[in-house]
């Protein structure tokens, strides 16, 4: 075991830090201006896309490079690296890899500038956890895939410019995944309707999609047809070592720690009560063990070993922490804890309820908790298929 | 950048697991740790040759001269299977006297250590079962130039089976006038056994001192000054319980796999079923987990000594806390037969009561973790 760094990585370490230093001021004074210059300047500094090729536009780094710049980045607690978080985290690497030239020339820039939203369109109303038996359905007719079918769950649909898409092309595959074909569909193509759906925090991220007769050129299509289970799940080269989840969490974990000093218990501050101090020394306790097995991930992509399904370990504590940590914030108010913004009693004008309504966001999206247990006890633990 | 195992290490795990699966499968270690001695004279002898009972003594010493994570491979595979020995007693009297002892008392009894020829343990816990050192009462009376220790220890590892005891005694009233003994089992007034235990694979007992005379060249450093080294010998030995619980745990997951991947019930492996799958991932999670922290913890004892008691605190508390469950969750998973004696499911639940006290529980380790992060 080892932690130093070689002396390019040193120097690397060393230039984000000095950029740092010049771009990013502390958080109480980052006007919205900053935000727009920031963007700029580590687009120039091809940090968004940072692990992508140079010949798209990313900036070609290696896995020891992501994982400098976001451990940086995390510490200083700077913005988000680009504002298109799905074209940069899946929609992205998809066209990168399964795309046709014209197809790079004419999205991953856009991805890179922020120039608009993509969204994503795979869970359906009767298809969820069981994604590869989506029925939303596109004819070939000409030079045009015509699309029928329903999504649902559908995140930022309402502000999104484009929609990565999963359709049933075939019906009768040998193997459910065989039938599936991915397209990129404007949002504001004809037939389209999306309809906001309210979730249990009172906001309207997600929402439900609709296409009655939508027509999508060919030109369109994301790899070949009945190809699209791959070309979305293909295991991407990400790094996955979790600093960024871990960086918010500590961050959240550094939030409930001033809440405990601030809330009482039998007129004492909270803190002092020895079952609170042990709840919040278990919840550092978890999130260094995400920390620690983001090490050991890094570790072996470094070795050139692909990481699957250990990275359900993460996803499953992330989930645990994400849930306790907004659900104890609540509980250390008291009966103020049901409260929300605007009643004087609770905390930061409400911030810890709304934080205690929206784990579902990262806990759901991307398969649940018991997905992820399916995936560990079948693909790691070798036991039967349910 | 490199948070794994060098191939050295992945060489001495497997020549490791190699040993204990030709002379220690689980019906083997049954019969060892139902004999009187509780460990095997005959394998001791060999471990010592293959260099177990020296790994982290210097090589100038007769040890092999290496570190914490070393240590942690070696006790992964000797959890693994349950393997009863003295080991991890021994290596701590060898972390006690590497911390604490002068150059000529390193070089009086790490090689008998090293060699196996004494078998050492760490005599700190006393019957009010404190870790701190407030905990340490038992008193020294001086002598001219030597103390006279009466007293009694409490809850000492293979206290029956050591022949050479690191003890930490009281000099003065404030809670860090404490110095440490090394007393031989022979030494007059000397006393000790093991109490009966539900894991028969390891052993507790009492260490009895009836005016045990220790001459000035036993004591390891200066009396008043040597909490700081005690502290880092309790900090290399919870590390090292929380590797071999690692090893314990994943042999009970992988027992419990076994069995739910061949046990037909409703027409179906109930491993099919998610009632049984789900806290088996579970356990592979919690397992994972306070394994990278346990990594970790031993890269700091060896490379980064100031990060380490807040490593060594999160991955005991996790593993304290996580075996406890596993052990219990591996006999409802087996059914009936993970109740009877003959199956080795029992095995390892009883493993987990071992393991979750020793050098603290999960709340004496969060009440750390909360104290050292400026709670």
């Amino acid at each position: 075991m080892d932690f130093t760094l070689t002396p390019e990585e040193q120097a690397f370490r060393d230039e984000v830090r000095a950029f740092l230093d010049e771009n990013l001021p502390p958080e109480a004074e980052r006007t919205p201006e900053f935000y727009g210059t920031w963007q700029k300047r580590v687009r120039e500094k091809r940090w968004v896309g940072f692990s992508w090729p140079r010949d798209v536009g990313g900036g070609g780094a290696s896995i020891m490079q992501q994982a400098i710049l976001k451990e940086e980045m995390a510490k200083r607690k700077a913005p988000p690296l680009g504002t298109c978080f799905m074209g940069l985290a899946w929609v992205g690497p998809a066209i990168i890899e399964y795309g046709t030239e014209e197809q790079k020339r004419r999205f991953i820039p856009d991805i890179l500038d922020g120039a608009y939203h993509w969204c994503t369109g795979y869970s359906e109303p009767d298809y969820g956890s069981d994604l590869a038996s989506l029925q939303c359905k596109a004819v070939r007719e000409g030079d045009a895939y015509v699309v029928n079918g329903q999504k649902i769950w559908t995140s930022i649909a309402v502000w999104s410019k484009w929609i990565i898409l999963l359709v049933r092309t075939s019906t009768n595959p040998r193997d459910k995944h065989d039938g599936i074909t991915c397209l990129l569909v404007p949002m504001d193509s004809e037939g389209i309707t999306v309809r906001p759906i309210k979730n249990m925090s009172g906001g309207a991220l997600f929402a439900e999609v609709f296409f009655d007769d939508v027509r999508v050129p060919v030109e369109n299509r994301l790899g070949a047809e009945g190809q699209g289970w791959k070309v979305t799940i293909s295991a991407l080269a990400h790094e996955r070592s979790s600093i960024a989840e871990v960086a918010s969490l500590m961050r959240h974990l550094e939030g409930l720690v001033a809440l405990a000093r601030e809330c009482t218990r039998n007129g004492r501050p909270a803190l002092h009560d020895p079952s609170v101090r042990r709840r919040l020394a278990r919840l550092e306790t978890r999130i260094e063990a995400m920390r620690t097995n983001g090490l050991r991930y890094l570790t072996k992509q470094l070795k050139g070993e692909p990481l699957s399904s250990e990275t359900s370990v993460n996803k499953l504590q992330r989930a645990a922490l994400e849930i306790e940590i907004g659900d104890m914030a609540v509980e250390l108010q008291g009966h103020a804890g049901p409260l929300t913004r605007g009643a004087s009693p609770a905390k930061a004008d409400g911030h810890w309820q709304h934080v205690a309504l929206a784990w579902p966001e990262v806990v759901i999206g991307g398969g649940t908790p018991n997905i992820q247990r399916n995936i560990i006890a079948e693909r790691i633990l070798g036991l039967p298929k349910d | 950048m490199n948070f794994g195992f060098t191939e050295e290490q992945d060489v001495l795990r497997a020549e490791v697991r190699k040993f204990l699966d030709e002379n220690a499968p689980l019906d083997e270690v049954r019969k060892i740790s139902e004999s009187a001695a509780g460990h095997s004279p005959e394998q001791w002898r060999r471990i010592a040759e293959l260099g177990w009972t020296g790994l982290i003594v210097p090589e100038c010493h007769g040890g092999a001269g290496l570190g914490a994570v070393d240590l942690v491979v070696l006790l992964e595979e000797t959890g693994r299977t349950l393997y009863p020995s003295p080991l991890l007693s021994t290596t701590t009297a060898a972390a006690a006297l590497l911390a604490a002892g002068s150059d000529a008392q390193r070089a009086r009894w790490l090689p008998a250590l090293a060699e196996g020829a004494e078998i050492g343990t760490l005599a700190f816990l006393e019957a009010a079962d404190r870790l701190d050192a407030a905990g340490v009462e038992l008193a020294g009376e001086r002598e001219a130039d030597a103390y006279v220790l009466r007293g009694e220890k409490c809850f000492v590892p293979d206290a029956g089976a050591a022949t050479l005891f690191i003890v930490p005694f009281r000099t003065g009233p404030a809670p860090e006038d404490l110095a440490l003994a090394v007393v031989p089992r022979g030494a007059e007034g000397v006393a000790a056994e093991d109490f009966p235990g539900m894991d028969l694979t390891k052993r507790i007992g009492r260490l009895t001192l009836d005016g045990v005379r220790v001459p000035a060249d036993a004591i390891l450093g200066r009396p008043g000054r040597v909490w700081p080294a005690l502290a880092r010998t309790l900090d290399f030995a919870t590390a090292a319980v929380t590797a071999e619980a690692i090893g314990a745990a994943e042999g009970a997951l992988a027992l419990t796999t076994e069995y739910a991947r061949n046990r037909i019930q409703f027409g179906s492996p109930i491993g099919r079923y998610q009632a049984v799958k789900h806290p088996l991932a579970e356990m592979y999670v919690d397992i994972e987990s306070w394994k990278s922290l346990c990594y970790y913890a031993a890269w700091a004892l060896d490379e980064s000594p100031d990060e380490a008691p807040r490593y060594v605190s999160m991955a005991k508390a996790y593993a304290s806390e996580a075996f406890a469950r596993i052990g219990i969750d591996v006999i409802q998973l087996h059914g009936a037969v993970g109740y009877t004696w003959e199956f080795d499911a029992h095995l390892y639940l009883k493993r987990s009561k071992w393991v979750r006290p020793m050098y603290g529980d999960a709340d004496y380790h969060y009440d750390r973790v909360a104290a050292l992060g400026g709670l």
